[in-house]
C-alpha cells in the first residue's frame, strides 16, 4: 500500500533534478550541431566542432582541466582514504574531525582567494621569509597562483574536496564494523592502515563512490576556482566555455556549445579514466591482501595522512584572516609581514557598492533553501518512515546534478530560456539554485528524519490527532534544530553557487559571489579581501543561526537544545 | 477536587473484541488469538521478544508493518476497527518509555493529547492541571519534562493518556524500563485508573509480577520457540 506513494516521491524528484538537466543538455548539444533557431541555426552542421578545434591551444585547455581533476581527485581520496584508515576510532579522529568540518561551509571561491593570498609572489608566505631568506626586496616574476601547470588550482580543489569526502565517509562508517575488523587486524600483526585497507576499504569506497564521481565531475568542470587559481594562458576549458557564453557577438553561443558539448566528452574520459584507476586499485589491493604482508610500521603514512588534513585546514583558514587584514590593511608594501596601519577606508568605501549583491545573494539563498527544506519535508513526508534501504534508489537521483559538468546543462538552460523568450531575473536564477539546493538538504534532513522515535507519533495517532497535525505538532518540533541545520546547508550551497548564477542571470543579477570572482582578474587585494570575506562569512552566519536557534526558542526545553 | 480528571472518559466504551486475529511473517506463523476484553479488564500476554506481542499491540494500534500477513479483526463494542486508521481508533498507548514530547511544557503534553471537544483554553487547561493534581503533580503545568524524575515522567504519561479519552488501552511493557520500587507503584496506579475508567486493556510483557498484577487472564504465546 505505501508503495506508490513511494515510488511518486521518487518519480517527482526524477523529474524535478532530471527535467532541467535533461533540457540544458540538450539546450547545449542541438546549437553545438547548428541548431538553433532563435539565432538563425537551422542546419545540422559539425562547423563549430572545426572552430571549436582551431581554437588556440585547445588541447592543452582541455588536457589541463582533465589532469588536474583527475590529480585532485586521487589526491582527496587518498588523503581522506589514508586518514580515516590511520585513525577512525581513536581521540585524534575526533580532534580533526572538529578541525576539518567548518572547512566545508567556506565557499570555493573564497577558499581559492584564501590560498591565492597565501602563495602569490606577493602573498603572505613569501613576505614572512623575505627578504631574509629569499633576499627579495621585490615581488618575484612567478607565474604564481595562476601557474601553467594548474598546481595551485588543484591545491585548492584538494583542500575543498577534502572536507567533503571526509565528511560523506563519516556517514558512512556507522554501517561499517569498524572496531571488529580493526582489532581483528591488529591481532593478525596488521598496522592500522593496511588493515583498514584489507579489511573494510572495498566497503566504505562501495558507500562513497558516487560522492567520490561527485568530486572528478565538480574538479574537472570547476570554473569559478579555476579562474581565480588556474591557468591563464590558455585558461581551463570550462572557464573558454565561460567566455565565449559571456561574449557579446551571439555567434560565439555555438562555440560556446560546442565547447560545453566537448566538456561533457572530458567528463566522461574523466570518468572511464578514475574506473580504470579503480580497477587498477582492486587489483593492487587483492595482491596487497594476498601477499599477507603487515606493514606494521606506518606511523609515516598515518602522520602523513593527518598531517595533510589538518593542512587543508589551516591553510584556508589561515587564508581567510589574512583576507580579512587585506580588507583593513592601510600601506602594505612587500616584504613587510603585515600592514604599517590598519583602516577602515576600503570598508567605507565598498559598503555602499556591497548592499545590492548581499541583498541579492541573502534573497536568493534564503528563497531557495526555504524552499528546497518544504519541498523535502513534502518528499520525506510522503516516502514515509519506509526504510532508508527501500529509499536508496531515490536518494542515489539526488547526485544527478552533481554527475552532471555544470557548465554543460547550465549553458544550455541559458540557450533555452533565451530562446523562449524568457528575461532572466531572479526567479530563473532562484529556479536553477533550487536544483543545486535541494540535493544536499534532501541528505542533511533525511538521516535526523529517520531517527525520529516513530512512537511518538504513534502516540499522538492514539489521541486522534490528523496526520498533517501530527507532522506540524510533533514531528517538525522535534526536528526543528535538523530542519534549521538542512536550511544552512542549503543556504551555504546556494552562496556558493557561481556558474548557475552567471549563466542564467545573464549578468543581470549580481552576487557576492559573482562580484568576488569578477574582481579576481582586477587585483585590488583590499577589495577583493571584502568580498571574498563576506562570501565566506555568510555560511558561517547561517550556521550559528541554526545553532542559536533552538537555544533561544526552546530556552526551557532542556532535551531540545542538544 | 478528586474528581478523576484524566478518567472521566467523554466516550462512552465497550468490549474489546479480538476476533480470530493470526499474525505471521514471511510465511511463519507467529501467533493466533481471540479474545474479548470487558471494559476495566486487563488481559495479559505474555512471551518472549520475538514472539510477536508488539506486533499484536501493533494490529490492535493500527501501526502494522505492510510486511506482516494479518487476518482476522477486531472491535470495539461490535464495531469493526479494523479498516479504521490509528487516528481515528481511540487507543491509548503507553510504551516502555515516557515519550513525553520535549518541545512541549509538562501541561503542554496534556493539553495537547485532551479532546478537541473540549473546548476553551480554560477548560483545557483546568483538566490539564486536575489530570496533573491527581498524581501529585499539581503545579508542574510549566515545568520542562526533561527535568522530572522517571516516576514523574511515567505519571505524566499515564494521565495524557487517560486525558485523551481513549476507548482503550494498550501498555508495551510499560513498566521494564522503571527501577523495583516504582514499578510497584506505578503497576498499580495504571491498573487501577485503567479500572477506574471501565477500559479494556491489553498488556504485553514478558514479566510474569506484571501479569500478576495486572490480575486478570493471561496468554502465553511463542513458548514453542523458546523450548
Amino acid at each position: 500500500m505505501a508503495q506508490p506513494t513511494r515510488l511518486g516521491g521518487n518519480a517527482l524528484l526524477a523529474l524535478i533534478l532530471g527535467l532541467p538537466i535533461l533540457a540544458g543538455l540538450a539546450g547545449t548539444i542541438l546549437p553545438a550541431f547548428g541548431y538553433l533557431p532563435a539565432l538563425g541555426g537551422f542546419r545540422v552542421t559539425l562547423a563549430h566542432f572545426a572552430e571549436l578545434a582551431g581554437q588556440p591551444h585547445i588541447l592543452r585547455s582541455v588536457l589541463t582541466g582533465l589532469a588536474a581533476g583527475l590529480l585532485t581527485t586521487v589526491a582527496a581520496t587518498a588523503v581522506v582514504g589514508t586518514f580515516v584508515a590511520g585513525f577512525a576510532g581513536t581521540p585524534t579522529f575526533a580532534r580533526i574531525q572538529h578541525l576539518v568540518s567548518p572547512l566545508l561551509a567556506v565557499p570555493h571561491a573564497a577558499a581559492a582567494f584564501a590560498l591565492a593570498f597565501l602563495v602569490a609572489p606577493s602573498g603572505f608566505l613569501l613576505r614572512l621569509i623575505s627578504p631574509e631568506v629569499t633576499g627579495f626586496t621585490r615581488p618575484p616574476d612567478w607565474l604564481l597562483p595562476n601557474d601553467p601547470f594548474a598546481l595551485t588550482m588543484i591545491a585548492g580543489l584538494i583542500a575543498k574536496e577534502v572536507p567533503f569526502l571526509f565528511l560523506v565517509t563519516l556517514a558512512a562508517l556507522p554501517q561499517l564494523a569498524v572496531t571488529r575488523a580493526s582489532r581483528l587486524a591488529a591481532a593478525l600483526g596488521y598496522g592500522r592502515v593496511a588493515g583498514f585497507a584489507v579489511c573494510l576499504w572495498p566497503a566504505l569506497y562501495r558507500q562513497i563512490r558516487l560522492s567520490v564521481f561527485a568530486v572528478l565531475v565538480y574538479s574537472v568542470s570547476v570554473v569559478d576556482v579555476a579562474m581565480i587559481l588556474g591557468p591563464k594562458l590558455p585558461p581551463t576549458l570550462p572557464v573558454r566555455v565561460t567566455q565565449w557564453a559571456g561574449d557579446d557577438d551571439l555567434g560565439a553561443r555555438f562555440l560556446a556549445s560546442a565547447g560545453a558539448f566537448l566538456q561533457l566528452g572530458v567528463v566522461v574520459a574523466a570518468m572511464a579514466i578514475w574506473i580504470a584507476l579503480e580497477r587498477i586499485g582492486k587489483a593492487v589491493l587483492a595482491r596487497l591482501t594476498f601477499s599477507g604482508r603487515r606493514f606494521a610500521r606506518d606511523g609515516a603514512v598515518r602522520a602523513a595522512g593527518a598531517l595533510a588534513m589538518t593542512t587543508c585546514t589551516v591553510t584556508i583558514f589561515a587564508g581567510l584572516s589574512l583576507l580579512s587584514i587585506w580588507s583593513v590593511a592601510g600601506l602594505w608594501p612587500f616584504p613587510d609581514a603585515l600592514p604599517g596601519s590598519l583602516t577602515p577606508n576600503t570598508w567605507m568605501r565598498i559598503l555602499p557598492q556591497l548592499w545590492a549583491p548581499l541583498g541579492t545573494t541573502v534573497a536568493l539563498a534564503l528563497s531557495a533553501s526555504s524552499l528546497a527544506l518544504v519541498f523535502t519535508i513534502l518528499l520525506l513526508y510522503r516516502n514515509g518512515i519506509a526504510s532508508s534501504r527501500k529509499n536508496a534508489g531515490g536518494y542515489r537521483l539526488l547526485y544527478l546534478p552533481l554527475l552532471v559538468p555544470e557548465i554543460s546543462f547550465i549553458f544550455g538552460l541559458q540557450v533555452l530560456m533565451l530562446s523562449a523568450g524568457l528575461t532572466p531575473g531572479f526567479a530563473s536564477v532562484l529556479a536553477v539554485h533550487f536544483v543545486f539546493v535541494l540535493p544536499y538538504v534532501v541528505l542533511s534532513l533525511s538521516a535526523p528524519w529517520r531517527e525520529v522515535d516513530p512512537r511518538f507519533e504513534k502516540i499522538a495517532a492514539g489521541f486522534g490527532k490528523p496526520a498533517l497535525e501530527i507532522l506540524f505538532a510533533v514531528r517538525l518540533p522535534l526536528l526543528f534544530r535538523a530542519c534549521l541545520t538542512a536550511l544552512a546547508v542549503g543556504f551555504a550551497v546556494s552562496i556558493s553557487l557561481y556558474l548557475p548564477t552567471l549563466l542564467i542571470g545573464s549578468g543581470r543579477l549580481t552576487t557576492i559571489t559573482t562580484e568576488a570572482v569578477a574582481l579576481s582578474s582586477g587585483g585590488d587585494r583590499r577589495v577583493i579581501g571584502i568580498y571574498a570575506l563576506v562570501q565566506g562569512l555568510l555560511p558561517f552566519l547561517a550556521f550559528l543561526v541554526a545553532s542559536l536557534g533552538p537555544q533561544l526558542l526552546f530556552r526551557n526545553r532542556r532535551a531540545m537544545r542538544t | 477536587m478528586q474528581e478523576n480528571a484524566g478518567s472521566k472518559s467523554p466516550i462512552k466504551t465497550g468490549c474489546l473484541t479480538l476476533s480470530e486475529v493470526t499474525i505471521g511473517l514471511g510465511g511463519r506463523a507467529l501467533l493466533a488469538i481471540s479474545a474479548t476484553i470487558a471494559p476495566g479488564e486487563v488481559l495479559t500476554i505474555m512471551g518472549p521478544s520475538g514472539s510477536g506481542k508488539s506486533t499484536l499491540l501493533a494490529f490492535a494500534g493500527g501501526f502494522l508493518d505492510p510486511a506482516f500477513d494479518v487476518s482476522g479483526r477486531i472491535l470495539i463494542d461490535g464495531k469493526d476497527l479494523t479498516a479504521v486508521p490509528a487516528n481515528r481508533r481511540h487507543a491509548g498507548i503507553l510504551f516502555q518509555d515516557p515519550l513525553l514530547f520535549p518541545h512541549l511544557s509538562v501541561g503542554g503534553n496534556i493539553v495537547f493529547a485532551i479532546a478537541p471537544d473540549v473546548k476553551g483554553r480554560g477548560a483545557r487547561r483546568r483538566l490539564a492541571d486536575a489530570a496533573l493534581d491527581e498524581v501529585g503533580l499539581a503545579g508542574f503545568f510549566d515545568r520542562d519534562p526533561d527535568t522530572l524524575s522517571g516516576g514523574q515522567k511515567a505519571r505524566v504519561a499515564l494521565q495524557r493518556v487517560l486525558v485523551s479519552a481513549p476507548r482503550f488501552l494498550l501498555l508495551d511493557e510499560p513498566f521494564s524500563n522503571l527501577d523495583a520500587a516504582l514499578r510497584q507503584q506505578t503497576r498499580e496506579l495504571v491498573f487501577s485508573k485503567a479500572r477506574a475508567a471501565g477500559l479494556p486493556t491489553i498488556l504485553v510483557t514478558h514479566d510474569s509480577a506484571d501479569a500478576e498484577a495486572a490480575g486478570g487472564r493471561v496468554i502465553e504465546i511463542g513458548m514453542e520457540e523458546q523450548a
